[in-house]
C-alpha cells in the first residue's frame, strides 16, 4: 500500500439555514479557496475530485451536477461522485492514490438539509415495500435503537445528557460549530422528550454545510504538510438493512471496518454519532475507554448531512497535524441505526 | 443578499412490483394472514425477506405466525405526520410477532407513552378494507390474537406508494438579481471577473473559473439562433401545438446561448442563424421568469455568418 | 495502466424490457447478479466487497437503494459502494469497481447497476418543475437534438446516418437474447419513414425506457483464471453542463478521457487496433459523434465510417454488437452493459453477437448533458 495523508481540510460554518442554491455552489466556493489557498495549490494540480451529496437532500434529481461549476471544471477534471456522505468519497479517492494513477486528490461533501422536512426525507432511505409506505421518521428509528439500549442497560438517560454536555462545551472552541456553550445535564433531563426516549439534545441540529479534504501520497503530502495525517487504515462495511432483525444495540459493521483498518488503540477519536446514545454505542463498540472523543463537538453541535462524515476525517486529521495528538480514529456512518459504517485511522509521524 | 425561494413539492405515487416474496406476503396481508420466510439459520423473518442477510441465498420456506406479538422496542411520537398510520399521537414499535425471530416495525396504537413497555402484548389491528399492503395492518394494539374472518382474492403483484416531500427551492444571490430584472422587462446577465463572458442567467460561480459572477451587464432582447429542433411529439404538460421548435438563442453580447421557444413563422423556416427578437407577454403578466419572454420571433434582420456563432454549439 | 492487474471474469444481465412486473427491484439486481456469479464460476464467500451504481434516486423513489439492498446483493458484513454520475454512472461503477482491485484493497468485486424505470417515469422526475426555472416544453429528445442539427451543420453529413445506425443497432439487437427491442426486419429506410419526434430525430433513433440490471466480477490477477478480459485501461473526465464557448458536439471531457485511454492501454491508432466498441448511444447521431470524439477518425469523418457499414459486425470498427442503448435502455446499467459487452468480446462470449477474432474492445459511458465520461478498455490479451 502506498502511504496517503490528510494534507489539507476546510469546512463551511454550520448553520441551521443558508439562503443559497440546493446545488452547494455557495458554501463550496469559499471552503475550495481556503482549502487550496492554504495549500498552495491551484484546481489544476487536483488529479482527482471526488464529492458525496444526495439528490434527496435537494429534492431534485442530478443535483450534485451543478456543484461542479463551484469547482471551475474546465479544462475537464477527473472526477467521480457517490450518493452518500462524503466520507465514503474520501474512501473512493484513497483507493484511486493506491492505484497509483494520482498523488493529489480533492474530497468533497454538501447539502442544504433545511430544504425538505429532514426526518421524513430520510423515511425515503427505509425498505420501500414494508417499511418506508408507514412512513417512520429518523429521529424515531433512532429513538428504537436507543430505547434497545436503555432497556438492556446498555446506557442511561444520564449517560446520554451528558454526552450532549460534554460535546456543546468542547464546540466553544470550534468556530465552524452550530451549537455550542455550558449546559447541566440535570437541565437537559428536565426537558420533555421529543421522540420519547429521545430528548431534543439527544438529536444532532438540522445544519447546512459543505467541507473539502485533500489526500496526498507519499512526498507529495510531506511537500504539502508539515505534519501529515498518514491514513493507516481505511475500510467500511455495511449491515443488514432489516431494522427488527439486527441487535440494534451492537454496530458490527463498525467493529469490522475497525478491525480491517487495523484498529489498535488511538489518542482521539472522532464518531458520527447523529444520536447521544450512537456515541456510547460506538465507544462500546469500539473500546474506546479513555479515548477523547470528539474534540470538535461532534455532529451533535453541526451535522451538515452527506459531509458531517468527512467533517469527521478532517477534525480528526487536525488533531495529528496540530500536534495534539499522535493516532486518531475518525467514524462515518450512513443510513438508518447506524447501518453502514467506515473508520478512518490517522497517525503523526515524527 | 437578495435571496429569492419558493416551494417545491416531490410527488409521484410509485408503483411497485413486488416479485414472489413479497407479493405472497402481501397477498397474506390482504387475506388477514402474516406469513414469514425461514433463512438458512433457521430464523423465520417477519417480514420475510427475499435473500437471507448471511448467506445471500434465495429463501423460499415460508412459515405462518401468529397475528400477535411481543414489543421489543418503541418510540413516542407525539406529532404524527402525512402518510403515518395514526392521526392521533401513538408508538413506533418493533414487534416480534409469535413464530417469527425477527421483528417488524409498525405502529401501536394506546392513548400515551405511559401505556407502552418493552415486553408488551400486542395484537393486529386489521385494515377495514385490505387492498395488499403493509398498511392493511392498520396499527397494533393492547392484546392477544383474536379469528378474524380470512379474505381472499387474486394474488397481489404490485403496491402504489405514495411519496410526498415538500422543499423549499431558494435560488441564488446572481439568480435573483437576474430574476428581479426579468420583473421589470430588463436581461440582466453577469461577467465573469476571470473570463470576462457574459452569462444569463448569471452563476453562483462561472462553471469555468469556480467564481462567482459579479459585474452586472443589461442585454438586448434579440439574437441570433444557434441550434433547435423541431417538436414534433405530444408529451404531458405540452403547452402548445407541434410542431414547434425549440432553440437556443444566443442574445447579443452574451456568451451562452439559452433554449426558447422560437414562433411567428413556419417550423419549417427556422434556421441555424436566423436572428430573432424578443415577444414579450403584456406586463401585466411579468413574473420573475424568463416565460416573460413568451417567445422569439423573427426579427427580419439577414441571417447571422456561421462563424459568428460557431463556437456556441 | 494503473496498479495491479484486474480482469473481468464473469457478467451477467437480465432480460430487459420496459417493465418488469415479474420482479421487486432485488429480484431484478439478483437476476443479473446470479447469473454473473455463475459466469465467473465463483460465489457469495468469494466476493470481497460490492460496488452499486445507478441514476437519480428518484426514479425508483428510495433514498440511496443500495442500503436497503445490502442483503439482496450480498453484502452485509462487507464494504459496499454506491456510485451516482449522471447516465455515464454504469460505466464509472465499473470504473471504481476495477479500482478497488488495480489498488490492491480487494481481490474480487462484484459491480452492480441496476434501473428499474417502471417504478415511476423517469421523464417525471426529470421534470420535475424547479421555481425560477422556465420550462423549455422541448421533452426528452429535445436537449439533444439541437445539439445532432449542429453535427449534422459542421460535418454536413448526409441525412440517411442516423437511420443507417438505427437499423444496425435493432438488427444487432435481435441476436442479443437479452436485448429489450428486436427488430431483426428493421430497415434503413423504415427508419426513414418512422414519425420525427424532435427534427432531425426519429422516433426510430431514439432508445426505448428499460428495467434491466447488469453485474460483472471483477477479480485480481491470482484469481482471474483463464481467459478473462484484462482491463488495460479506464478513464472518467467531467467538465460543467454549460459554459461559455462550450463545445456541446464534441466535448472536451470525451476528448481527453479518450486521450488518457489510449495512452493508458498502449493504443495509438484506435481504429485498426480496438476489434468491437460498445458506445453509449442513445439517439442514433451520437454514433458518428463520438467516433470522431474518441478519435477513431478525423472531425467530421465519422459518418463515413458508418455509411461504409464498418461499424457493423464484420466491419473495420463493429459499434454495438450487443443493440446498444438503442437496443435497451435501463439508464443507471446502460454504462455497465457497454463495459460487460465489451468484456463478453474479448472473452469471447457473446454468442450470436459475437466479433470474430475480438482481443481488444472499448465500453464507453457519457451522461448528463454529454459532460460525464467514464470509459474503459478490456484485452483478451494479458498485460505484460
Amino acid at each position: 500500500m502506498r502511504d496517503v495523508a490528510v494534507v489539507g481540510f476546510a469546512q463551511a460554518p454550520a448553520v441551521r439555514e443558508t439562503h443559497g442554491t440546493t446545488n452547494g455552489v455557495e458554501m463550496l466556493v469559499p471552503v475550495f479557496h481556503e482549502v487550496l489557498g492554504n495549500l498552495g495549490l491551484a484546481k489544476s494540480d487536483i488529479e482527482f475530485w471526488c464529492s458525496g451529496s444526495s439528490d434527496y437532500i435537494a429534492g431534485r434529481a442530478f443535483s450534485f451536477i451543478a456543484a461542479v461549476d463551484a469547482i471551475g471544471a474546465f479544462p475537464p477534471i477527473n472526477e467521480s461522485h457517490v450518493e452518500a456522505d462524503a466520507a465514503w468519497a474520501c474512501y473512493e479517492a484513497w483507493v484511486k492514490i493506491q492505484t497509483g494513477e494520482v498523488d493529489l486528490a480533492l474530497v468533497y461533501g454538501f447539502g442544504k438539509s433545511s430544504a425538505g422536512k429532514l426526518r421524513r426525507v430520510m423515511t425515503m432511505q427505509l425498505d420501500p415495500y414494508t417499511v418506508g409506505p408507514l412512513w417512520p421518521d429518523s429521529v424515531s428509528v433512532a429513538g428504537l435503537q436507543a430505547r434497545a439500549g436503555l432497556d438492556q442497560g446498555k446506557w442511561t438517560e444520564q449517560q446520554m445528557a451528558d454526552v450532549a454536555v460534554r460535546s456543546r462545551a468542547d464546540a466553544k472552541s470550534n468556530p465552524r460549530a452550530q451549537l455550542k456553550g455550558d449546559y447541566s445535564a440535570e437541565d437537559l433531563l428536565a426537558e420533555p422528550y421529543l421522540a420519547d426516549p429521545l430528548r431534543k439534545h439527544d438529536c444532532a441540529p438540522i445544519t447546512d454545510g459543505a467541507a473539502a479534504v485533500v489526500l496526498a501520497a507519499s512526498d507529495r503530502a510531506r511537500e504539502l504538510s508539515e505534519r501529515p495525517a498518514w491514513i493507516t487504515g481505511i475500510a467500511h462495511r455495511v449491515d443488514s438493512a432489516n431494522l427488527g432483525g439486527r441487535d440494534l444495540t451492537t454496530s458490527p459493521s463498525t467493529v469490522g471496518a475497525a478491525r480491517d483498518a487495523g484498529f489498535d488503540k488511538v489518542d482521539v477519536a472522532e464518531l458520527h454519532a447523529p444520536f447521544t446514545h450512537q456515541e456510547l454505542l460506538l465507544r462500546q463498540e469500539l473500546g474506546l475507554n479513555g479515548t477523547r472523543i470528539n474534540p470538535s463537538g461532534g455532529v451533535l453541535c453541526g451535522n451538515p448531512m452527506f459531509s458531517a462524515g468527512l467533517i469527521r476525517i478532517g477534525e480528526a486529521a487536525r488533531q495529528i497535524s496540530s500536534g495534539q495528538a499522535d493516532r486518531a480514529l475518525a467514524h462515518a456512518t450512513s443510513g438508518p441505526a447506524l447501518q453502514h459504517n467506515l473508520v478512518c485511522l490517522m497517525e503523526g509521524r515524527d | 443578499m437578495t435571496t429569492l425561494s419558493a416551494p417545491l413539492n416531490v410527488e409521484f405515487d410509485y408503483t411497485r412490483s413486488l416479485g414472489p416474496v413479497l407479493g405472497r406476503f402481501m397477498t397474506g396481508l390482504r387475506d388477514r394472514r402474516i406469513e414469514g420466510i425461514r433463512g438458512d439459520d433457521g430464523r423465520v423473518h417477519v417480514p420475510p425477506v427475499e435473500y437471507d442477510p448471511v448467506t445471500a441465498r434465495k429463501l423460499t420456506d415460508w412459515v405462518e405466525v401468529a397475528s400477535a406479538g411481543t414489543v421489543q422496542t418503541w418510540a413516542w411520537v407525539p406529532e404524527p405526520d402525512e402518510g403515518q398510520p395514526l392521526t392521533h399521537p401513538f408508538a413506533w414499535a418493533l414487534i416480534k410477532l409469535d413464530g417469527a425471530d425477527t421483528a417488524m416495525l409498525h405502529a401501536v396504537d394506546v392513548p400515551g407513552p405511559e401505556h407502552m413497555s418493552t415486553g408488551m402484548r400486542v395484537r393486529v389491528r386489521w385494515a377495514a378494507e385490505p387492498v395488499g399492503s403493509i398498511h392493511d395492518i392498520a396499527c397494533f394494539e393492547p392484546g392477544e390474537a383474536v379469528e378474524t374472518e380470512p379474505t381472499q382474492g387474486e394474488p397481489v403483484t404490485m403496491v402504489t406508494t405514495p411519496v410526498r416531500l415538500g422543499y423549499t427551492h431558494s435560488a441564488s444571490s446572481e439568480e435573483a438579481r437576474y430574476l428581479n430584472g426579468l420583473l421589470e422587462g430588463r436581461l440582466l446577465g453577469q461577467r465573469c471577473p476571470v473570463c470576462q463572458k457574459v452569462y444569463i442567467p448569471p452563476r453562483g460561480a462561472c462553471p469555468t473559473d469556480g467564481v462567482p459572477t459579479v459585474d452586472e451587464v443589461e442585454l438586448p432582447d434579440r439574437g441570433t439562433v444557434t441550434t433547435f429542433c423541431i417538436v414534433n411529439v405530444p408529451f404531458l404538460g405540452q403547452r402548445i401545438t407541434p410542431p414547434y421548435v425549440a432553440a437556443y438563442v444566443l442574445l447579443d453580447g452574451a456568451d451562452i446561448a439559452f433554449q426558447h421557444l422560437i414562433l411567428g413563422c413556419d417550423a419549417s423556416e427556422v434556421r441555424m442563424g436566423m436572428r430573432v427578437k424578443a415577444a414579450w407577454r403584456p406586463r401585466e403578466e411579468w413574473q420573475r421568469s424568463l416565460a416573460n419572454i413568451d417567445h422569439f420571433e423573427p426579427s427580419g434582420e439577414p441571417d447571422a455568418p456561421f462563424e459568428t456563432y460557431s463556437q456556441h454549439l | 495502466m494503473a496498479g495491479q492487474l484486474a480482469a473481468v471474469i464473469g457478467t451477467g444481465q437480465t432480460d430487459h424490457t420496459a417493465k418488469r412486473l415479474d420482479v421487486s427491484m432485488a429480484g431484478l439486481c439478483r437476476e443479473a447478479i446470479d447469473r454473473a456469479l455463475a459466469d465467473a464460476n465463483v460465489d457469495w464467500p468469494d466476493i470481497d466487497a460490492v460496488v452499486l451504481g445507478k441514476a437519480p434516486d428518484m426514479f425508483e423513489g428510495v433514498m440511496m437503494p443500495e442500503l436497503f439492498l445490502a442483503d439482496a446483493l450480498g453484502a452485509v458484513g462487507k464494504p459496499l459502494l454506491r456510485v451516482h454520475t449522471a447516465g455515464s454512472v454504469g460505466g464509472s461503477t465499473g470504473n471504481v469497481a476495477a479500482s478497488l482491485v488495480q489498488s490492491g484493497v480487494h481481490r474480487r468485486v462484484l459491480a452492480v447497476a441496476f434501473e428499474k424505470q417502471s417504478e415511476s417515469n423517469a421523464m417525471w422526475a426529470l421534470s420535475i418543475p424547479t421555481p425560477f426555472t422556465m420550462p423549455v416544453h422541448a421533452g426528452a429528445g429535445g436537449y439533444f437534438a439541437p445539439h445532432v442539427r449542429s453535427y449534422i451543420r459542421r460535418s454536413n453529413a448526409p441525412e440517411h446516418i442516423g437511420a443507417m445506425v438505427a437499423a444496425k443497432d435493432r438488427r444487432n439487437g435481435a441476436l442479443n437474447p437479452h436485448a429489450h427491442l428486436k427488430q431483426p426486419d428493421i430497415t434503413v429506410e423504415s427508419v426513414r419513414a418512422s414519425k420525427m419526434l424532435w427534427d432531425p430525430i426519429r422516433y426510430d433513433e431514439t432508445c426505448p425506457s428499460s428495467d434491466g440490471a447488469c453485474a460483472i466480477v471483477i477479480a485480481d490477477e491470482k484469481s482471474a483464471g483463464a481467459n478473462p478480459a484484462w482491463i488495460t485501461a479506464t478513464a472518467l473526465r467531467t467538465e460543467p453542463t454549460t459554459f461559455a464557448g462550450r463545445d456541446q458536439v464534441n466535448p472536451r471531457a470525451g476528448r481527453d478521457a479518450a486521450a488518457a485511454l489510449w495512452r493508458q492501454a498502449g493504443i495509438d491508432d484506435p481504429l485498426n487496433q480496438v476489434d468491437a466498441a460498445e458506445i453509449y448511444v442513445p439517439f442514433s447521431w451520437f454514433e458518428p459523434m463520438w467516433l470522431e470524439n474518441l478519435g477513431f477518425t478525423a472531425i467530421g469523418e465519422g459518418w463515413k465510417l458508418t455509411e461504409a457499414g464498418e461499424t457493423e459486425i464484420g466491419g473495420l470498427l463493429p459499434v454495438n454488437p450487443s443493440g446498444g442503448v438503442l437496443s435497451s435502455n435501463p439508464i443507471g446499467a446502460s454504462g455497465l452493459i457497454r463495459f460487460a459487452e465489451a468484456a463478453m468480446q474479448v472473452m469471447g462470449r457473446a454468442g450470436a453477437h459475437q466479433v470474430s477474432d475480438a482481443r481488444v474492445a472499448l465500453g464507453h459511458a457519457y451522461g448528463g448533458g454529454s459532460q460525464y465520461f467514464a470509459m474503459w478498455i478490456v484485452s483478451a490479451n494479458k498485460p505484460s
